[in-house]
C-alpha cells in the first residue's frame, strides 16, 4: 500500500520528536548517572553504566547518611493531602459558582482570578510571619495550608469551565429524581468531571512534589523536610556528593511517575457522550 | 392520580415578561398537550409545573395541594426531557433505578419496577448497557422508563420526540399515546409541532407570547379556533387568509368582500359596522377545484407541491393575496396556470380587526 505521509504532518511529528527528546534528556541522565561511580560520571555523563562503573553506592548514601524515608513520606502527604483538598474545594467552589446565582458569586470568581494571576511566592514574608504566629513552622500542616491556597485558583478556574460543559438537563432530571444538591455533585458532577479532575491534579500535583521553597523557609527542621529539601544535604559548599544527589533524585521522580500514570489515565475526553443527543 | 390546577399565573425573568396570567386546569388522567410557537413560554410553563423554576405570581395545585413551594421530588411528577438528560456514566438499569433509590423503595420493589418498565419499554436486552451504546430512539425509552419507575402522579414530556427521526418520531408518539391508555396517568406535553398536538392530546393548550390563546378539543380547535393566531398555528398547511372588508349587515349575517369576491356568512354582525375591516379565513382542504353553490378564487399558480395522496397549489391572486390549495395527488395542475378555488362560506372564518372570530359558536 502507498502510504504518503503529508510534509505539515512530518513537519509537526518531527517537532515532536525534538521536544520529547529534549524533556526526557535530563531525567534519562539523572537515572542513568544514579547508577554510575563518581569517576564515571565526570568522565563519560552520557554513558550507560557497564559491569565496570556501575555502583548502588549513591542509594546506599542516601539511606544510610539521610532519612530519606521520612522526606519521603513527608513529601507524598503534603501532596496527597494538598491534591485531596485542592480538587475537593476547586470542584465544590466550581460547581456552586457556576451552579448557582447568588450575591457576590462575580467578585468571589474574580477573586479567585487574581489568585492565578498574583504568584504565591510574594507573599512569602508575610505567609512564614503568619504561619509563627499560628505555631505552624515546622509543620506538615503549614506546606498544605499553602499549597492548597496556591493551587486552588486554577482548579476552580478549569473545574467551572468543565462544570458548564454537562447539560443543564442532567442537574434537572436529577433534581426530579429526588436526589438532593449534595448527591448530585457526589453522584453525578463529580464522575462527570474525572477528565478535568485528573488534568487538575497533573497540573498541581508537579509543583508541590518539585517545590523547594516554601519547605526551605516553612518546614526546614523538625524532621518535617521534604524529598526536595533533603536532597540539598548532599550539595555542599565544598563537595557535592552526586552519587547521593543523583541517587535521591531517581528516587524522588518515581512516586510523581507513578501518579502521574494513575491521573494520565482519565486524562480521556468523551466521558458525557451518549448524555444528551 | 391527580389533577393540575394554575391560578393566576405569571414569571418574568427581571422585566421581561415570560408568562402573564395563567389560569388552567388540568384533569386527572387527561393527555394535555402545550403548543405554540418557540419562545412562547411553553417550556417554562411545565419547568415550573415540576419545580425546576420558581413563580413570580399566582399558585399551582397538584392533586389540591399546593405546591409552589415544593421541590420537584415532592411534588410527585416525572419529567421526559428533549435531550433525554440520561446519566452517562450509569448503565440503563442504574439510569432508572437512580431516582428509586432517594425515594426509600425497598431493593426488591425496585428491581421489580425497573424490570417491569423495561419490559414495556423492550429495554429488557440493554439494561446494562450505557446510554452512548444506544440508539436516539432507545434513549428516548430509557428516559420515559426513568419517569415510569418512579409511578408519578403527573408525567411531564419537555419536546421528548424533536431529536428523533421523522420515521422514529411517528412511532414513538404512538408509544407514548398507548402509554398514556395503559397507565392512565395525567400526562402534559411540550411541543411545537402541531401535529404531535393534534394526534396525542386529550386536550390542547395553544401559548403565544407568554398568554394561553385557547384551549379545547384538538378537533374544537381545528374547527373553532377563537383567534387569527390559533386558526393559522393548527392546521398544516396553514390556514389562508385574506383581507376583507364588511358590504352590508342583516339580522343574522353579514356581507363580506374580498379578494375581487363577495359572500353572505352567518355572523352576529352587532358589534360590525359597514366598512369595517376583517380577516378571512380559509383552510386549503376546504377549497377544491370545483363546487356548486361556492364561491371562487382565481388566481395563477406559483407552484405545486405533490405529495402522492395530495397536492398543494400555490397560487397568487389578483389582490397580490397568496393561497394554498389542497388538490387532489392527481391534479393536472403546473406552474404559470390559471386556476380557481371553489369553497363554502360555510367553511370559512372570519375574524375581526383585532383578529378574534366573530363566529357565533366559537367561546374563547
Amino acid at each position: 500500500m502507498n502510504r504518503y505521509i503529508r510534509p505539515g504532518r512530518l513537519a509537526v511529528h518531527i517537532a515532536l520528536i525534538l521536544y520529547t527528546i529534549i524533556a526526557i534528556g535530563p531525567i534519562l541522565l539523572i537515572v542513568l548517572n544514579a547508577f554510575k561511580t563518581r569517576r564515571a560520571i565526570f568522565a563519560d555523563p552520557l554513558g550507560f553504566p557497564d559491569a565496570r562503573t556501575f555502583t548502588t553506592i549513591g542509594f546506599d548514601q542516601v539511606f544510610a547518611k539521610s532519612d530519606f524515608g521520612l522526606y519521603f513520606i513527608n513529601s507524598l502527604t503534603i501532596t496527597v493531602v494538598s491534591l485531596g483538598l485542592i480538587v475537593l474545594i476547586g470542584a465544590m467552589a466550581a460547581w456552586a459558582l457556576t451552579e448557582y446565582r447568588f450575591r457576590g458569586n462575580t467578585l468571589i470568581s474574580l477573586y479567585l482570578a487574581i489568585g492565578i494571576m498574583v504568584p504565591i511566592r510574594l507573599g512569602s514574608v508575610s505567609i512564614l510571619r503568619m504561619m509563627v504566629e499560628l505555631n505552624l513552622v515546622n509543620t506538615l500542616t503549614a506546606l498544605i495550608l499553602v499549597y492548597v491556597a496556591q493551587g486552588l485558583p486554577l482548579a476552580v478556574l478549569i473545574l467551572s469551565e468543565f462544570i458548564q460543559q454537562i447539560p443543564k438537563d442532567l442537574r434537572d432530571a436529577a433534581r426530579c429524581d429526588g436526589v438532593s444538591e449534595y448527591r448530585i455533585f457526589g453522584s453525578i458532577i463529580l464522575p462527570l468531571i474525572r477528565p478535568a479532575i485528573a488534568t487538575v491534579a497533573v497540573f498541581t500535583m508537579v509543583p508541590i512534589w518539585n517545590d523547594l521553597w516554601f519547605p526551605l523557609i516553612l518546614s526546614p527542621g523538625d524532621g518535617k523536610q521534604t524529598v526536595t529539601l533533603g536532597v540539598q544535604q548532599f550539595i555542599g559548599q565544598y563537595v557535592t556528593d552526586w552519587n547521593a544527589v543523583l541517587a535521591s533524585l531517581t528516587l524522588a521522580i518515581a512516586p510523581i511517575l507513578v501518579l502521574y500514570l494513575l491521573f494520565s489515565r482519565y486524562l480521556v475526553r468523551g466521558l458525557t457522550a451518549g448524555a444528551v443527543k | 392520580m391527580a389533577d393540575v390546577s394554575i391560578h393566576g399565573l405569571a414569571k418574568s425573568f427581571g422585566p421581561v415578561d415570560i408568562l402573564r396570567d395563567i389560569n388552567l386546569t388540568v384533569e386527572d388522567g387527561e393527555f394535555v398537550v402545550f403548543v405554540g410557537p418557540s419562545g412562547c413560554g411553553k417550556s417554562t410553563l411545565l419547568r415550573i409545573i415540576a419545580g425546576l423554576e420558581s413563580v413570580s405570581a399566582g399558585e399551582i395545585r397538584i392533586g389540591g395541594r399546593r405546591v409552589n413551594e415544593l421541590p420537584p421530588a415532592d411534588r410527585k411528577i416525572a419529567m421526559v426531557f428533549q435531550s433525554y438528560a440520561l446519566y452517562p456514566h450509569m448503565s440503563v438499569y442504574k439510569n432508572m433505578a437512580f431516582g428509586l433509590k432517594f425515594a426509600k423503595t425497598d431493593k426488591a420493589e425496585a428491581d421489580r419496577r425497573v424490570r417491569q418498565a423495561a419490559e414495556i419499554l423492550k429495554l429488557s436486552a440493554l439494561l446494562d448497557r450505557k446510554p452512548r451504546e444506544l440508539s436516539g430512539g432507545q434513549r428516548q425509552r430509557v428516559a420515559i422508563g426513568r419517569a415510569i419507575v418512579r409511578k408519578p402522579s403527573v408525567f411531564l414530556f419537555d419536546e421528548p420526540l424533536s431529536n428523533l427521526d421523522a420515521a422514529l418520531r411517528v412511532n414513538t408518539r404512538i408509544e407514548i399515546a398507548k402509554l398514556h391508555q395503559e397507565l392512565g396517568a395525567t400526562m402534559i406535553y411540550v411541543t411545537h409541532d402541531q401535529v404531535e398536538a393534534m394526534t396525542l392530546a386529550s386536550k390542547i393548550v395553544v401559548l403565544n407570547h407568554g398568554r394561553i390563546e385557547q384551549v379545547g378539543a384538538p378537533l374544537d380547535l381545528y374547527r373553532r379556533p377563537c383567534n387569527v393566531f390559533v386558526a393559522g398555528f393548527i392546521g398544516s398547511p396553514r390556514m389562508n387568509f385574506i383581507k376583507g372588508e364588511v358590504r352590508g349587515i342583516s339580522n343574522q349575517s353579514v356581507t363580506i368582500g374580498f379578494a375581487g369576491a363577495e359572500m353572505k356568512v352567518d355572523l352576529s354582525g352587532k358589534d360590525l359596522a359597514v366598512g369595517d375591516m376583517v380577516t378571512v379565513g380559509i383552510r386549503p382542504e376546504h377549497m377544491a377545484e370545483q363546487g356548486a353553490d361556492a364561491i371562487a378564487l382565481e388566481g395563477r399558480v406559483d407552484a405545486v407541491e405533490r405529495l402522492g395522496e395530495a397536492s398543494y397549489v400555490y397560487m397568487k391572486l389578483a389582490s397580490q393575496d397568496d393561497v394554498v390549495v389542497r388538490a387532489p395527488g392527481e391534479a393536472h395542475i403546473a406552474a404559470g396556470d390559471l386556476f380557481k378555488a371553489y369553497f363554502s362560506p360555510r367553511s370559512t372564518h372570519v375574524f375581526d380587526a383585532e383578529g378574534r372570530s366573530l363566529r357565533m359558536d366559537v367561546k374563547p
